[in-house]
């Protein structure tokens, strides 16, 4: 049996809050799940537990929700998550041997995390800056017209944070 | 006093990605420290549409295009342009000509000169986050007239003459869903606009909300007015957090003036709109599913009917239309149905907002009048192939859709020529393939996204397209059978007629338009384990041909593995258990002395 009551977990205030206001609403969990993996970068066990009690929904229909949509994660991203644009067009201008390249500067997998914690590495759908195609984003910040030889430098830049 | 210049800097995803925001504020700062603040405003707008020139900047009332600007050339724009009042000629984007040009609105550059702007009438004009700049525009003039003289009948009457089509795919005539829900029983309506833009290679509707937010809610109000409904909802992509931004802005300013929440222009009518943010899921382009979604829930669609015109959010009848669809309403309301059918061809009326992407020169976003060639849209707007390469093909309707060839280049485009060559219009995503691209491995590719985004509710979808991924990938690989191209008909049938939603039903489109047009290339794969494009490297090989080669060594020097030897000035050989196919050889050879096959 799993146990709710005693893995129980502080949530931030504002996030508390933001529960408050969208508690009674109809449609609420996916807008409450947004903003638990904007506080957390993704959704945490011990809080989706806690959500479910805050809201009174089961479990295993936050989780329902949770798996169905690819936006939503269970595991805790790198510092800089590196997500590599695979929509049509990037694809044909070389999207592949650029995820390819980041799996070989980063010895990591697709999905994988550096063992410093520093890096993940996830393919995404289009992020609609096509013409800049092939497109990468960092975290929120996007490099385009990519080539293999960029990608070392940008590694480096963030390293050096 | 009018002020003397205006710069108009583009603020779409794509600019901003490449500094736009620093260009913005440098010239903002340039503009301070010449004390030219208040003679010249400084605008950040929406998207251009010329995204492969980005980022964009122009100066009003010259017109001079700036194109590639980077944020340390705002120091000589302002010293040179706006102080000296000479154009930066460097800048000036330059035409296939040669020539450098300006002037974009008098159709001097070849990228606008067959373009018609209605759905981005707006965009790169005004200052998205400022609902003054919409209204001087004629902005919620439409939605004055509706709320002031009309009558929901005559709206639905001026949309019926002006034969607005849904823009997100199918092509359902918006009056009818309109007059529907209008129809349908029920005291709570709802007013759903899908803008969970999925296809891969596709931004129209990110463009649309990012320049010209407030288009969408007036149309929305409109349509609220319409069918008797208090309440809408934006479903929109949480990968688009700059939309997303600019629509709460406008929402709050709307609210503001009064023309969103209580009471609006003092008619008595209420709506209000608020957001709903998707959450990466192709599926939820299905009305059903969407609606599944904003209610919290997985996003798994229903079958039809009851559609939701009748039973719809919360079961309450509802209107859904996409971006591009509500972007054309203010128009039609005032300038009259009559004269929106006027543009385009029989049976679809109006424009068309295409992501012009792939093997094109000038990548971008344009609005055309339906039934335009493709050729005009590739070679005129688009400029061609980039590299003087060949045109394969062009693919519409994402992974819905299916390829148009060359053969098909002068046939007109709308929802009937598109469905007869076997594609879709789709959302608007047209992505330009030339002889590089493998037509079996391009349905591969489809086909992986459309697996990874089955809901798996039913089993024609969930099966079938993982079934035909089998094959796909078989065949790219070397190993597939002629029985396979029989057996990958079949589940295609079977997906298309048994398939809950469309996206099961069309997913087989890609592979059954490239067996259409390219069966060749599927046989070559099958029966002489070849790739012409050079796309799938485990039928690639690559060989040193001894006539042409002189023994430069750059060859050897540039392969990441050592797999080529050879001494100088003697043909090199490649070691062909090393070699790992990434073809760094072949493009490193001046002499065309590696052969790929």
């Amino acid at each position: 049996m799993f146990e709710k009551e005693g893995t129980a977990v502080k949530l931030p205030d504002t996030l508390l809050k933001f529960i408050e206001e969208w508690k009674d609403k109809p449609g609420n969990l996916i807008m409450i799940l947004h903003q638990i993996q904007e506080e957390y970068g993704y959704i945490p066990r011990e809080v989706a537990i806690e959500l479910s009690r805050l809201i009174d929904t089961p479990l295993a229909k936050i989780y329902g929700v949770v798996t169905f949509y690819h936006f939503f994660k269970q595991k805790k991203p790198g510092k800089y998550m590196i997500s590599v644009c695979m929509g049509t067009a990037c694809y044909l201008k070389g999207g592949e041997d650029i995820i390819l390249e980041f799996e070989r500067l980063l010895g990591l997998p697709v999905n994988g995390i550096t063992e410093d914690g520093l890096f993940s590495l996830q393919a995404v759908r289009c992020i609609g800056c096509c013409g800049l195609a092939p497109v990468i984003t960092v975290n929120k910040e996007v490099f385009g017209k990519l080539t293999k030889d960029m990608l070392p430098g940008i590694i480096a830049k963030f390293k050096g944070n | 006093m009018a002020l003397k210049n205006y710069v108009l800097v583009c603020g779409g995803t794509g600019c901003e990605s490449s500094k736009a925001d620093e260009i913005f504020q440098n010239i903002k700062k340039e503009i301070e420290a010449h004390k030219l603040q208040d003679d010249v405003q400084v605008i950040k707008t929406g998207c251009f549409g010329f995204c492969e020139q980005g980022p964009i900047v122009k100066i009003l009332p010259e017109e001079s295009f700036y194109v590639q600007v980077v944020p340390e050339d705002a120091k000589e724009i302002v010293a040179e342009h706006i102080v000296k009042g000479r154009e930066v000629k460097r800048l000036l984007y330059v035409g296939k000509d040669d020539k450098r040009k300006t002037d974009f609105n008098k159709h001097d550059i070849d990228f606008y000169q067959k373009q018609y702007r209605i759905v981005l009438r707006n965009c790169g004009v005004i200052n998205p986050e400022n609902i003054d700049e919409y209204i001087a525009r004629e902005g919620y003039a439409a939605l004055d007239k509706v709320l002031t003289s009309m009558k929901p009948e005559e709206v639905i009457e001026e949309i019926k003459k002006s034969g607005l089509r849904g823009r997100g795919g199918a092509g359902f005539p918006t009056w009818m869903k309109w007059d529907f829900t209008k129809k349908a029983e029920g005291d709570v309506k709802y007013i759903v606009c899908n803008a969970d833009e999925g296809d891969p290679g596709a931004y129209m509707d990110r463009s649309t909300l990012e320049g010209d937010p407030h288009s969408v809610l007036e149309a929305m109000t409109i349509a609220g007015f319409t069918v008797g409904a208090n309440q809408g909802f934006i479903y929109i992509r949480a990968e688009y957090p700059l939309a997303i931004h600019r629509l709460e802005i406008a929402i709050a300013q709307a609210k503001e003036y009064g023309l969103l929440g209580k009471n609006i222009l003092g008619t008595g009518f209420d709506f209000d709109i608020e957001l709903r943010l998707g959450a990466g899921a192709f599926v939820c382009g299905e009305e059903t599913a969407l609606l599944a979604s904003i209610e919290g829930k997985r996003g798994m669609p229903k079958p039809r009917p009851p559609f939701p015109a009748v039973k719809g959010l919360w079961e309450k009848p509802t209107v859904i239309n996409n971006v591009e669809t509500y972007a054309n309403i203010a128009v039609i309301i005032l300038k009259g149905g009559d004269w929106f059918a006027s543009i385009g061809t029989e049976k679809s009326k109006g424009t068309k907002v295409f992501a012009l992407t792939g093997k094109v020169v000038n990548s971008g976003l344009i609005e055309v009048p339906m039934g335009i060639t493709l050729r005009e849209i590739v070679f005129d707007i688009g400029g061609g192939i980039k590299g003087g390469k060949k045109f394969k093909a062009a693919q519409s309707g994402g992974p819905s859709g299916g390829v148009i060839t060359a053969d098909y280049l002068d046939t007109p485009i709308d929802y009937e020529n598109l469905a007869k060559l076997g594609s879709i219009m789709g959302s608007g995503g047209l992505i330009v393939m030339d002889e590089d691209d493998c037509m079996v491995d391009v349905a591969k590719f489809y086909l992986d996204f459309t697996v990874d985004e089955s809901c798996g509710k039913c089993a024609p979808c969930r099966v079938g397209g993982k079934q035909l991924y089998g094959l796909l990938d078989k065949i790219t690989k070397g190993k597939g059978e002629m029985k396979d191209i029989d057996n990958m008909r079949e589940i295609s049938l079977a997906m298309q007629k048994a398939s809950l939603c469309q996206l099961g039903g069309t997913a087989p489109n890609p592979v059954i338009s490239t067996l259409k047009y390219f069966e060749d290339e599927y046989l070559e794969h099958i029966n002489e384990g070849k790739c012409r494009a050079g796309k799938c490297k485990d039928l690639m090989k690559f060989e040193i041909i001894t006539d042409k080669c002189v023994g430069c060594t750059v060859c050897a020097r540039k392969c990441p593995v050592n797999a080529i030897t050879g001494e100088k000035q003697k043909p090199h050989v490649i070691d062909q258990k090393t070699c790992i196919k990434c073809g760094v050889c072949f493009e490193a050879c001046k002499f065309k002395a590696i052969s790929r096959g």
